[in-house]
């Protein structure tokens, strides 16, 4: 029973690769058949997902073990309930008081945290002596990196016109960004042909049995 | 002959997918050179002494599986060779599911390794950055049991083990918000736990800059070509870099294709300038 099931799964994700794939050629039924089918599919996963996976382990099951001692958690249950007013347009107004708690303390903890680890580190790690290094390479690749964010960062320095010294400062600021677009460009190729090779290694692998 | 925008598009499509599914009919066996990034993660869990308690965040879902479970079987394996313990985790809630098929498949090479003992799936948790801050001051108040409903206090492998502080590494394999940002936010920022880990290939542009002097990341891997470099490194002939070949030869074909982009523009512009 388990191969069966197993086979027909296998067909079926062949079925729906190729339907995608399809719109490589042109728009058609097939694909907008498999694009609905995945948006259907994935919103209901997750509202199920959402219901077993985090409702129910951490509001239902801890009130219903004890309520008296697990109160507080009617709060963030009651902030939830608010959030779904929205779906009515009278009482639309409710969700933005839970909505103005999430951005507050979103915005409170990550603050500290990226001004840490995004501008205080980073600087740290920029503030170094290039020379120190054990090799040449790693020597001109210090130096890269210091010139390269000096640079960069003046690139965006727009308070006063650019120009003489400070505008070929910030014509080399431009070359490293440029660069740095090249290689996330690249990177992107990388993930997108990942993306493809997986299609593919399953196409030829788990459903046509080609690979060895 | 001239050919319109669509059908050229369409050649390409049909090229390029002959060119990825070839080396993956009949492999080349193209080498691949370990870069300084990948060497570091792996001397991380190289240098981490046996018996120590690690976490590997499975923070990801099928969609990237293709990049990203790779390297969690090769870390698994890495680690399990290793002798250390691993609790896996997931800030993704499909996660869970990688994280199973990843031990799953190392297991068949490692049968004496037992769940509880050696390696635990504590499951996903919501939350995020959140999530990472509570499991510093105590693992067990996020995580009271593990994804076969065992509670924290009967597993043996977490006995010793009761904050984030306790783990002598976290690698999380992200594919997106939340994952490795928020581990090395959290964990290496405010918890000094040396942090490492693999993100998708477009993804890594953005993490290089925390491999530092400040060691915010301990390595990285980024992308397919980092998880067959982390396996030849183990001397695992893993899925990584079996696909590796067709990697290549789709990346030389898009050169190619930019080449004769900019040609076909080059030829056009000068037509015009004759005209």
């Amino acid at each position: 029973m388990i191969s069966i099931m197993n086979t027909m799964g296998i067909w079926l994700a062949a079925f729906f690769t190729l339907c995608i794939f399809s719109f490589l050629y042109k728009d058609n039924p097939f694909y907008k058949f498999a694009e609905q089918v995945f948006v259907g599919l994935s919103a209901a996963y997750w509202l199920v997902y959402i219901i077993y996976s985090i409702m129910v382990p951490n509001l239902f099951a801890k009130l219903a073990e004890d309520f008296s001692g697990n109160m507080i958690l009617l709060i963030p249950a009651a902030l939830g309930l608010m959030m779904l007013m929205r779906i009515h347009p009278k009482t639309q107004w409710v969700s933005r008081y839970p909505i103005a708690i999430m951005v507050g303390t979103t915005a409170g903890i990550s603050m500290l945290r990226y001004m840490k680890s995004d501008i205080l580190q980073q600087l740290t790690a920029t503030m170094i002596n290039p020379f120190a290094a054990a090799t040449t390479a790693e020597v001109i690749g210090n130096l890269l990196m210091i010139i390269g964010t000096i640079c960069g960062v003046y690139f965006f320095y727009f308070s006063k016109k650019q120009e003489g010294v400070s505008k070929a400062v910030s014509k080399v600021g431009i070359w490293f960004l440029m660069v740095s677009f090249g290689a996330t460009f690249g990177y992107t190729v990388m993930a997108r042909i990942s993306l493809l090779i997986g299609r593919l290694d399953f196409l030829l692998g788990d459903w046509l049995h080609l690979l060895k | 002959m001239k050919l319109s925008a669509i059908v050229e598009r369409r050649i390409i499509y049909l090229v390029l997918l002959v060119a990825v599914a070839l080396p993956l009919l009949f492999p080349i066996g193209w080498k691949t050179e370990v870069s300084g990034y990948t060497q570091m993660a792996y001397d991380l869990i190289e240098n981490t002494p046996e018996g120590k308690v690690v976490i590997i965040s499975f923070d990801y879902d099928p969609s990237t599986m293709t990049e990203l479970q790779p390297m969690g079987e090769a870390m698994i394996e890495h680690a399990f060779k290793k002798g250390q313990k691993i609790i896996a985790t997931a800030l993704w809630p499909m996660g869970v599911q990688m994280a199973e098929q990843a031990f799953d498949k190392v297991l068949r090479d490692y049968p004496d390794k037992k769940r509880g003992v050696d390696y635990v799936n504590l499951g996903y948790k919501v939350g995020g950055m959140v999530t990472i801050q509570a499991m510093g001051r105590g693992l067990k108040e996020v995580y009271p049991k593990d994804t076969r409903n065992t509670p924290y206090e009967e597993i043996p492998l977490l006995e010793n083990t009761k904050r984030l502080k306790d783990v002598a590494w976290v690698s999380s394999l992200s594919s997106g918000v939340p994952g490795l940002k928020e581990w090395m936010m959290v964990a290496r920022d405010s918890y000094d736990v040396p942090v490492t880990g693999g993100c998708t290939a477009v993804s890594a542009p953005g993490f290089f800059p925390y491999v530092n002097e400040q060691k915010q990341l301990t390595g990285l891997l980024g992308g397919l070509k980092a998880a067959s470099e982390y396996e030849s490194l183990i001397g695992r002939k893993g899925t990584a870099t079996t696909k590796m070949d067709a990697q290549s030869v789709a990346h030389l074909l898009i050169l190619v294709f930019i080449a004769l982009g900019n040609i076909k523009v080059f030829v056009a512009k000068r037509r015009k300038n004759n005209d």
